[in-house]
């Protein structure tokens, strides 16, 4: 239905790459923050990362053991559930698969749940996390992530709405069965393909 | 586990249009099929060019859940804005607009939630807070409630009338509104941005410590307060925020 005297703004910013705004997308320049609750504010000497299978702990590493682990580079477009789309924003961090070679562990389960310092979580289908589609941020833009966009680490899964990427991230858990995060138990999407528009639970 | 059917795009009515302040415009919507929503959810929008192009945004609902009649989405007019300049400028009573929701499962609250609660707004913030004040007097509640709200000046409060008949009726709801861009308030109002001792100000109101604190503003705003809560000894999972814009 088109709206009665809507234009839209001037296209530019998409302009030449139409094909890199997912559906009811605009770009921003800025970083908007959005989160739940306060900002959790971590010490690097407190700060942990640990990997478990169900509910057991397989390692843990201290900020000191964890950058010392592979550091990769992506370049990549992000998009938030709230409609805005940020192209070409640079992390560094570990990779997923990095990650799970450091436990010596095969992937162990088809799931998992990212958990947050502030109780946040969300799920993610393990092969979303592995050949490079994924990592534990620790650098935005050649600096340490601020506490307000997650740091001093985060999940960084950028082919998702950006509510996947979770901030201030302390664990990685893999799980049996798909199971719903703290978006996607308040109606959510379980996935959330930006490319899909699946912004919701049903769409 | 919230399995709901998918939220179907639908078109509105535009049934009334009321200036609140000099940026902000209330748009009341009546829909074809109303839906039941709880205190604090939003609404998307949608709107459509000729060619096919879209905009969407998200706006919380402003009436109370009891309204049935219609939903107002309160539209603040942003500087560089694509839909809210739309909206001031062109839609005009009696268009169509799509909308489709209720969203948003964690910024919400009832009556039956219970208290004491404290809300915290800057600017267009306010309007989530306001339809829960709207629901709870709605419900004749006797929650123990207490708004602090942070506007630029007198003129750019919205609701302020609204919410000043909603304190006379002394139910247990406290108004403290303050003002960041003036020097010699209107009597009944504070100066100055939110900060630790305002909101020591507003729990004082409050018989016991809150059940629940809602904040929403802009960043700036909601990290100001929800750190100043945290420091005045509220625990972090009973603060809940929501941030407008960058």
């Amino acid at each position: 239905m088109a709206t009665r005297g809507f234009n839209g703004r001037d296209r530019s910013a998409a302009a030449g790459r139409p094909d890199r705004l997912p559906p009811g997308q605009f770009v921003t320049i800025d970083f908007p923050v959005l989160s739940a609750g306060p900002t959790p504010h971590v010490a690097l000497e407190e700060w942990s990362f640990t990997v478990r299978v169900g509910p057991r702990a397989i390692k843990s590493w201290s900020w000191r053991d964890f950058v010392r682990l592979p550091i990769s580079s992506v370049t990549r477009d992000i998009h938030c559930v709230t409609k805005w789309s940020k192209f070409d924003t640079t992390w560094e961090g570990v990779n997923i698969q990095d990650l799970l070679a450091d436990t010596a562990l095969e992937v162990p389960t088809e799931f998992a749940l990212a958990h947050s310092y502030d109780g946040y979580s969300t799920n993610v289908p393990v092969k979303d996390l592995l050949g490079g589609r994924a990592m534990i941020a620790i650098a935005y833009d050649g600096k340490p992530i601020a506490a307000e966009h997650g740091g001093p680490a985060r999940l960084l899964v950028p082919h998702l709405y950006f509510w996947k990427s979770a901030k201030w991230v302390k664990a990685l858990q893999f799980t049996e069965r798909d199971e719903a995060g703290f978006w996607e138990l308040r109606g959510y999407h379980m996935y959330g393909d930006p490319w899909r528009e699946q912004r919701y639970s049903g769409d | 586990m919230q399995r709901a059917a998918k939220l179907l795009w639908q078109s509105a009515s535009v049934v009334a249009i009321e200036a609140r302040t000099p940026t902000v415009k209330s748009f009341f919507f009546r829909l074809a099929q109303p839906v039941s929503f709880i205190a604090g959810q939003h609404m998307d929008v949608r709107l459509t060019a000729s060619d096919g192009y879209e905009a969407q945004r998200s706006y919380s609902i402003a009436s109370a859940p009891e309204k049935t009649e219609y939903i107002e989405l309160a539209v603040e007019r942003l500087q560089d804005g694509e839909v809210s300049p739309f909206f001031h400028q062109t839609v005009a009573v009696g268009d169509q607009i799509e909308l489709r929701g209720p969203i948003g499962g964690h910024f919400i609250w009832s009556v039956e939630d219970g208290g004491p609660v404290l809300l915290a707004g800057g600017g267009s913030g306010v309007v989530p807070l306001v339809c829960m004040l709207r629901h709870r007097a709605a419900r004749a509640s006797a929650v123990p409630a207490v708004l602090v709200y942070s506007a630029r000046t007198a003129a750019d409060l919205i609701f302020g009338e609204e919410l000043r008949v909603l304190r006379a009726r002394r139910d247990g709801f406290h108004f403290i509104p303050t003002l960041t861009r003036e020097t010699t308030p209107p009597p009944g109002f504070r100066v100055g941005r939110i900060d630790a001792e305002l909101l020591s100000d507003a729990l004082a109101c409050l018989p016991a410590s809150p059940k629940i604190a809602f904040v929403c503003g802009t960043n700036a705003f909601v990290e100001t307060a929800a750190d100043a809560l945290l420091g005045l000894g509220i625990p972090a999972t009973t603060i809940r925020t929501e941030r407008y814009g960058g």
